[in-house]
């Protein structure tokens, strides 16, 4: 019997290129699986297009590329996220998802300073976690990054 | 108390809001007709019953407020007193308290502390002020509630009835609407909006079913059908429950206007026409502060004082005239007043003073630009800052409101006085008919994805016609303009923009030489048309439109998206976004759009060398190269004056100096003369000269252009985009003259002339020339003008360009030489290249002649005017 009853917070985890990261589940609005897109030429290039969620037109936003990574290969199985945001919902597509996690609140710590300027912006902390080190993703700021 | 009545207090605020609406208008109706005995009850009916209603619900002020007005509308029911226009003021002013109490109890169920005692006490004497005692002046109007009038709290609803007008008319109309109430239900905006998703919902499904049912059972295909035509109404019917009349928000400006109208000493009377015109409620909603702003604008800028308007032979009253009316799928807005009118040259001097424009700009500007500065940001025309208007604040915001929305706002010049503000919208935003087109994809990366083509929605507002280029002669009609693709399509040049291009999609495979199809959207937005360019055009839909995200807002080329019947999204265009990125909009929207002033077949302006300089802020001029004869620096010592003029030792010769600066800018200080070097081009003509000093020589461009604007300054003949800039042309006849009329002599009429060009720039160009070399010119573009002016002058030759004598013209030229009655007359043809001059069919002119070879021009036509007999092929 543990008396010290620890405060936890859940996260819906996923993988993009060689990171694990997870978003908050109460920013999370649903995961669904590879959609048929409509490209939006002259978009700025995070923006990968459009995504037609039970008639709800949802931008999806290319999670590689906002954090700077390389593009996807290959044949596209990517996921989204569609995550709720001010002014409707936004999908992150991302290269697998992993499981929701109740994540220790005594594992958290700071973005470190050596991570690349462009991903430390996108990341709220870090939890470092059994499975190793998860990043937790600011959402808003990840939104706000594609406006420009 | 208030939470036992909850229901019953919101009922009677929605109905007292309702009610009050009308009252404003009434008021002032009121004040025009004081004997409408029908008005008066109608007034007195609503101040009446929220009396009644506040005393139930124990809202003692207002029942105050309601009591003491009624009392005072009572006795002029009763014909006691008359409605003087202080007297509606402080009723007006009385209805303004109700409404403020009211808007306190729906905020908090309470009416506050402000007990109005100011105005209750000068309600109180207006009322005693009648003459009659307070008692008999009570007594009549209501007998069967005078017990209860004195104190209003203890007033009850059941009253209502017996207090009710006892005239039989106004009975009569009180059962009308009661009839009406109970055929209407009130229903909630919220719902309605998500009633009208829903049906964009449905609408959505049923485009995909259709789509899929064309290759199932009958049966399906009969229900789809039905689903079909039941979705049609039941959107229209969805959408008829958001229409209302634009007359809920026109009726709150008889009262703007007439508080406006007294606080500036104005008389000021209200028209409308049309107000049963009906927009959707997002629309009304959306119209209801720009309208307000434009009406105040026109009371407070637009109509003079009454002793102004009296001196301009104006009745005193100016008159506000609110129209509107349904037009092919958008809804006209007309606010236009009979005052004085925009000054374009006030509103320039002002943008110009404001910073919002350059000088040479404002100079250039016609006078609908002019007109559309006053939506620019930041401008105001009122001398001082009032409490009405003049912060600069208005017309912009006016106009993004309205573009929000779809819409589109102009102001125009009122015959015979004043100005008129049209506004044209949408009649609904949800659902809107568009046209789908498409792009193939490239084989690349986006096949890879699935992707076929790529889909866009072009709004059916914006849709002018289709065209179809197939086959080699079609695909000739695209020509180039100085680097803008255009294409000849019913007698004019439209501008084209591939699609592909302005989005950055590569292009599709090339088609097999003269295979090719070029598909066009003609499209119109802003005034301006242009043809867009796509790979497909598909079919009309009727498209929900849903709005994109904010990481998607920056993008000007999209209105919104919308789901195909696929289920994919697909983008819907902005047109004038697209004209923007096109490039065919320049940076400013308020380059001319006025039609009449693109000439037709003045985009194929000519290939000509021209010469590019400088002078004062003038810093983009031009002038043909072929009028130039020499370009010299000299310095600024040699450079004499003789018998006022201001001369130069040249060659052996006296060359008669201009400064280019005194001509454009005479009111500015000149240094061009004092300066060490002077640039001067000198402009030859047989044996007489000019200098012209400019500031700087720039350039020299091989290029064709068009002259958009004709000058408004002497010495410019217009302006033209030049190596995509805009630059001005000298007018070298015009500036001659400017600079001092005769200085320079005439020589002797050598005669008249009739130019023919149907391209006016070629036409201006030569005439100008032709007449400084002695010709008097007459111009005329084509046959049908020339032989008015034959009959008024005989001519002693005629030029005309040589494409009026190809094909079916010939006969019209031979009946123009005919006409003219003189057989010696020659014919002279002009042709742009030396090498065109052998190919000649149609018309057998007298001579050929290059237009550019202007001293062989002149030459030959020289000899021919002497000979009087025709020499072919004068000017080899």
């Amino acid at each position: 019997m543990n008396p010290m009853q620890q405060e936890t917070r859940q996260y819906a985890t996923f993988r993009v290129y060689d990171l694990f990261l997870g978003i908050e589940v109460d920013s999370v609005q649903e995961i669904i699986r590879q959609q048929k897109m409509t490209v939006v030429p002259l978009a700025p290039g995070v923006i990968e297009g459009l995504i037609n969620l039970r008639g709800q037109i949802v931008i999806a936003i290319d999670a590689r590329r906002s954090l700077g990574l390389p593009a996807w290969q290959g044949e596209d199985v990517r996921a989204n996220i569609v995550v709720r945001s001010e002014d409707g919902a936004v999908s992150l597509l991302v290269d697998d998802i992993d499981d929701v996690m109740d994540v220790p609140l005594d594992a958290w710590s700071p973005v470190p300073d050596n991570m690349p300027a462009e991903q430390r912006e996108l990341i709220e902390c870090v939890y470092n976690l059994k499975q190793g080190l998860m990043l937790a993703i600011n959402t808003a700021n990840l939104l706000q990054v594609a406006c420009s | 108390m208030s939470e036992m009545f909850e229901e019953e207090i919101r009922e009677f605020l929605i109905e007292s809001n309702e009610n009050l609406a009308n009252l404003d208008r009434e008021i002032v109706e009121l004040e025009q007709h004081p004997d409408d005995a029908e008005l008066i009850s109608s007034v007195f009916r609503t101040i009446h019953t929220i009396k009644g209603t506040s005393g139930f619900f124990g809202f003692d002020l207002l029942g105050a407020v309601a009591h003491i007005t009624e009392n005072i509308l009572s006795q002029v029911r009763e014909g006691q007193r008359s409605l003087t226009p202080e007297l509606i003021s402080l009723i007006l002013e009385a209805v303004d308290k109700i409404k403020a109490l009211l808007a306190k109890i729906e905020a908090d169920g309470l009416e506050g502390d402000d007990d109005a005692l100011e105005l209750r006490r000068r309600l109180e004497s207006a009322f005693q002020a009648c003459g009659a005692p307070v008692a008999e002046a009570d007594a009549p109007p209501l007998p069967a509630t005078m017990q209860q009038a004195e104190d209003p709290v203890v007033e009850s609803a059941p009253q209502l009835e017996q207090a009710t007008p006892e005239s039989a008319g106004a009975k009569e109309s009180q059962g009308r609407e009661a009839h009406l109430a109970d055929s209407t239900i009130r229903v909630d905006v919220g719902l309605l909006d998500k009633l009208m998703n829903l049906v964009g919902e449905l609408v959505l499904a049923r485009n995909q079913l259709l789509q899929d049912a064309t290759n199932q059972t009958t049966t399906l295909q009969k229900t789809s059908q039905r689903l079909n035509l039941i979705t049609s109404e039941l959107q229209e019917g969805v959408m008829k429950t958001r229409m209302q009349p634009i007359g809920v928000v026109w009726n709150k400006l008889p009262r703007v206007v007439r508080d406006l109208a007294s606080k500036c000493g104005k008389r000021v009377q209200i028209e409308m026409e049309g107000a049963g015109t009906e927009l959707d409620k997002t629309i009304i909603e959306a119209v209801k502060d720009p309208l307000t702003h434009i009406v105040r604008n026109a009371c407070d800028h637009g109509i003079e004082m009454p002793g102004v308007r009296l001196s301009r032979n104006k009745p005193a009253e100016g008159q506000l005239l609110l129209r509107a009316y349904h037009e092919g799928g958008v809804v006209n807005i007309e606010i236009s007043d009979d005052g004085a009118g925009i000054d374009v040259e006030k509103v320039k001097k002002k943008a110009v003073e404001k910073g919002l424009i350059r000088l040479e700009q404002a100079v250039r500007m016609s006078e609908r630009e002019a007109r559309q500065l006053i939506f620019m940001p930041g401008f105001s025309t009122a001398a001082q800052v009032t409490s009405i208007s003049g912060r600069g604040v208005g017309m912009d915001v006016v106009k993004t409101n309205i573009e929000k929305i779809g819409g589109s706002v102009e102001v125009m010049p009122r015959v015979p006085c004043g100005t008129t503000v049209q506004i044209k919208i949408p009649l609904t935003l949800a659902i809107i008919p568009g046209l789908v087109v498409s792009l193939d994809a490239v084989a690349g990366r986006d096949a890879e994805e699935g992707c076929v083509e790529h889909r866009f929605v072009v709004p059916q507002a914006n849709l002018l016609e289709l065209v179809r280029l197939e086959g080699k002669t079609d695909l000739n009609l695209i020509a180039s303009v100085h680097g803008t693709p255009v294409v000849h399509h019913r007698g004019r040049l439209l501008p084209l923009v591939y699609l592909n291009r302005v989005l950055g999609i590569p292009p599709r495979q090339q088609a097999a030489q003269g295979e090719e199809v070029v598909s066009i959207v003609v499209v119109q937005a802003e005034n301006r048309q242009m043809g867009l360019v796509v790979d497909h055009i598909r079919d009309t839909q009727e498209i929900v439109v849903k709005p994109l995200g904010r990481q998607l807002k920056g993008l000007t080329c999209y209105v919104g998206a919308t789901i195909m019947g696929d289920g994919l999204p697909a983008l819907i265009l902005d047109v004038a976004g697209l004209a923007r990125l096109g490039g065919l909009m320049g940076q400013s929207r308020l380059q001319d759009a006025d039609a009449d002033e693109v000439e037709e077949n003045e985009a194929a302006g000519r290939m000509q060398k021209l010469l590019l300089f400088r002078a004062g802020r003038f810093d983009r001029l031009a002038v043909p190269l072929s009028l130039v004869a020499r370009l010299e620096e000299v310095e600024g010592e040699r450079v004499e004056r003789a018998a006022g003029r201001t001369v130069l030792h040249y060659r052996g010769d006296i060359l008669p100096l201009v400064s280019l600066r005194s001509v454009l800018e005479p009111d500015q200080e000149d240094p061009s003369f004092s300066a060490p070097r002077l640039q001067v081009i000198v402009f030859a003509d047989g044996a007489r000269r000019v200098g012209v000093v400019v500031d700087h020589i720039d350039d020299i461009l091989y290029e064709a252009y068009t002259v958009k604007r004709r000058g408004s300054i002497p010495g410019l003949l217009g302006s033209a985009v030049i190596g995509g800039k805009i630059t001005d042309l000298l007018d070298l006849h015009a500036l001659v003259e400017a600079a001092g009329g005769n200085w320079l002599e005439r020589p002797a009429g050598l005669g008249r002339v009739l130019l023919m060009d149907p391209s006016t720039t070629a036409r201006e160009m030569l005439s100008e020339y032709l007449e400084f070399a002695g010709y008097e010119v007459l111009r005329a573009a084509g046959v049908s003008e020339a032989l008015p002016l034959l009959e008024r002058a005989p001519v002693d030759m005629i030029l005309a360009a040589t494409e009026l004598g190809q094909g079916s013209r010939a006969a019209e030229l031979e009946t123009l030489r005919l006409s003219a009655n003189q057989p010696q007359l020659s014919v002279v043809g002009l042709v742009d290249r030396r090498d065109q001059m052998g190919a000649r069919g149609g018309f057998q002119f007298d001579a050929l002649m290059v237009r550019a070879d202007r001293a062989a021009l002149l030459d030959g036509m020289a000899e021919l005017v002497r000979s009087g007999e025709p020499a072919l092929e004068v000017a080899s």
